[in-house]
């Protein structure tokens, strides 16, 4: 049976396992329903011109865990952002792990969206916010919609600053022989709050697994939001990652994506303007090789004056690695006093390596300042041959270049221990040790 | 210490460096004249290790050495240093993180351990000073918007930093301002001993009242064309290079 009929006959089934609050019971149906009508989508797409999930998707997925497997946490610390204290969601083929996981619900919730679903406390806040900023008409989003059950539930109420920050972390086992994975995010930051999430998907095996992840974030006015997805999975892990972001006026959002990492990585990040003077930032470091795919396809929509948006990926691409990058500005009619700017540079490491890349603006306003260039090409002779003359050999200059061209995205990583495990992650891809500490 | 024999080198179907012989002993300084596009820069360049010209015929040795076949950076671990005419802009690393990368590198290639970080910051210190670079320069990008005086200032740090046996000085001179002149003369004269040496490429005669040669060259398409004391720089400047074109024809 094709997946897609799989998932479809499966959903009557899944309802049924869950005991169903009714608004998102109609949320669900609606969405399988989208997801029945347009399947996965193809390269006749547009926004899927480059990407095609056709291979990954002849997998036999099993689309439920079966049993529950524990880990131990010294096989798997390597994975964690461990020497800083955090509040951890860790999951194991898709079911919460407690004793991998430090949640809290002392003036914050951060903790399991199955109990967000499930418990009537929670749902005046889940009627608000939950599929109220994801794409509802779009196929995979709708899937997970459907089908959305566990993930991480954050709600920070407002005027508090998280102490530390949260890791959201899913292990694929291996126990199935493929397996497909759709965690469903939920963030609510109130007015004036702050908070920083460490995202990463991780197989411990060979076997096959699809993740479709969905998640939502809220920023509501001054609250500020920092995430950090960590893409560094094994060669047999796809991540298809829709990030969908609400800000209302004086929030500030970043969104880092490191992509070192996975078979096919499809980021689709989405931001959402819904007051005055945002600020957005969106970032990527992606260094990949082999037959490795990694497509970002960001959404900025500009719907309110006085805004700004940054957005900086530099990609370094290997083998016969392949990436897309394809960044969506809007920016209404209303809109004036516009800042958006974007950058996209891009190293072919080999001339089997292609990069496709495509900014799209569509600019109503007419007094806005936006800015974009993309730049492909090969490393710097000219510079290389600089560091050779100073006793740097060749391939220590080729990292130490490659290094110093991804470098400055990393400038705006707040957690310093995150920028240090970036930074190793980069000198362990690029294969050297630099010489210099990270 | 730099031996070049008969050198020819160029570019797929041009020769650019037409049979050069030039002698350098421990303790002295050669000066390189030239007229623009002369070859100057492509020797040095040649003598660096640059893989972009092709040696065809000749031979380089350095310390007895035949450093015709190693790579740049082997040449650089045997005390070779080239200032760049126009030095490279590098985004992304600091000049302290290079200067490390760059010192820890060469003693790696010698089977040594890295520098200590105290005296690492102490010898950056010191020459930084030598140099008069203020600290928060070492803290920026290397080369990344520095001016050209600054650009050049930069690769006599690392010159000094490196301490190489033999340092090809290409137009450190231009874009220096007078104090800078002197300020840089000044560090290259203060890296001065018996046991190195050092090649200046300029086009003025002004850097040779700091770093007086003892030898001078006119490189003219190629060739070295005429060979003297300082006293021909003098000549030069007062007369331009075609009476030194006209010998040659003649
Ligand atoms: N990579 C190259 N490809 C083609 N031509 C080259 C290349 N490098 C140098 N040349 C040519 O060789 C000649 C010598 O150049 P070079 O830069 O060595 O001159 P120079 O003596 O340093 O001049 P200047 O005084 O202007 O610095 C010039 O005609 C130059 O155009
Ligand atoms: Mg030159």
């Amino acid at each position: 049976m094709e997946l897609k009929d799989k998932l479809v006959s499966s959903f009557m089934a899944f309802e049924n396992q869950i005991d169903v609050d009714t608004s998102v019971h109609d949320i669900r149906s609606e969405a399988i329903k989208i997801f029945e009508e347009k399947g996965f989508p193809t390269k006749k797409e547009e926004a899927w011109k480059y990407t095609s999930l056709n291979t990954l998707l002849k997998n036999d997925f099993s689309v439920f865990p079966k049993e529950e497997v524990a880990l131990d946490f010294k096989d798997i610390k390597k994975y964690f952002i461990h020497d800083i204290d955090s509040y951890k969601i860790v999951f194991i083929d898709g079911v919460y792990s407690s004793h991998l996981s430090e949640t809290t619900h002392e003036g914050m919730d951060i903790c399991l969206m199955s109990a967000a679903l499930h418990k009537p406390k929670y749902r005046p806040v889940i009627d608000n916010y939950f599929n109220k900023v994801a794409k509802t008409d779009d196929s995979l989003t709708s899937l997970n919609t459907a089908f959305s059950k566990e993930g991480a539930y954050i709600h920070i109420p407002k005027n508090k600053a998280v102490d530390k920050p949260v890791q959201i972390i899913h292990f694929a086992t291996g126990n199935e022989a493929a397996i497909m994975l759709q965690p469903r995010n939920l963030i609510i930051v109130d007015e004036n709050s702050h908070i920083q999430i460490i995202e990463r998907h991780q197989s411990l095996t060979e076997n096959p697994v699809l993740t479709n992840s969905v998640t939502e974030i809220f920023a509501d006015k001054r609250a500020v939001v920092d995430y950090y997805k960590i893409q560094n999975d094994v060669q047999s892990a796809s991540l298809i990652d829709n990030t969908y972001i609400s800000q209302q006026r004086d929030s500030n959002a970043s969104v880092h994506t490191f992509s070192f990492g996975g078979n096919i990585t499809r980021n689709n990040l989405n931001f959402y303007h819904k007051g005055e003077h945002i600020d957005s930032t969106l970032k990527g470091v992606t260094i990949v090789g082999d037959k490795q795919h990694v497509d970002h396809y960001s959404l900025v929509h500009h719907a309110q004056p006085n805004c700004e948006s940054h957005q900086d990926y530099k990609g370094i691409y290997a083998d016969r690695s392949t990436g897309v990058f394809n960044g969506k500005i809007v920016v209404d009619k209303i809109a004036q006093k516009t800042n958006a700017f974007q950058q996209n540079n891009n190293i072919l490491i080999n001339d089997k390596a292609t990069i496709n890349t495509k900014p799209q603006l569509e600019i109503f306003a007419d007094d806005v300042k936006c800015s974009h260039g993309c730049t492909i090409g090969q490393l710097d002779e000219e510079a290389l041959f600089y560091l050779r003359t100073r006793g740097i050999p060749e391939k220590e200059g080729r990292a130490l270049l490659m290094y110093a061209f991804a470098n400055n995205v990393l400038e705006s990583v707040k957690i310093p221990e995150v920028k240090r495990r970036i930074n190793k992650l980069i000198a362990t891809k690029l294969g050297v040790n630099l010489g210099f500490d990270l | 210490m730099l031996t070049i024999k008969n050198l020819h080198a160029g570019v797929e179907d041009k020769e650019i460096l037409k049979g050069i012989d030039l002698e350098v002993k421990p303790g002295e300084v050669h000066a390189i004249m030239g007229p623009n596009g002369s070859g100057k820069s492509t020797l040095s360049s040649v003598i660096a290790g640059k893989e972009e010209y092709e040696v065809s015929e000749g031979e380089i040795y350095l310390e007895g050495e035949d450093i015709g076949e190693l790579a740049a950076e082997e040449r650089a671990h045997k005390g070779l240093f080239l200032s760049f005419q126009y030095p490279v802009e590098i985004p992304g690393v600091s000049v302290t993180n290079f200067i490390k990368t760059a010192i820890n590198e060469s003693r790696k290639a010698k089977g040594m351990e890295d520098m200590p970080a105290n005296e690492m910051l102490k010898k950056i210190r010191e020459k930084a000073e030598l140099l008069d670079i203020d600290r928060k320069f070492l803290s920026r990008s290397l080369n990344e918007g520095f001016s050209g005086g600054e650009k050049k200032r930069n690769e006599i740090f690392q010159l000094a930093m490196l301490e190489p046996k033999l340092a090809i000085l290409d137009e450190t001179d231009s874009g220096l301002d007078i104090d800078a002149l002197r300020i840089v003369a000044n560090g290259v004269n203060k890296l001065r001993s018996k046991d190195n040496a050092v090649v200046v490429i300029t086009h003025y005669q002004r850097l040779l009242e700091y770093i007086v040669p003892d030898f001078v060259h006119v490189l003219h398409d190629g060739k070295i064309v005429k060979s003297g004391t300082k006293e021909l720089a003098l000549e030069l400047e007062a007369k331009g290079y075609d009476w030194v074109k006209q010998e040659v024809t003649a």
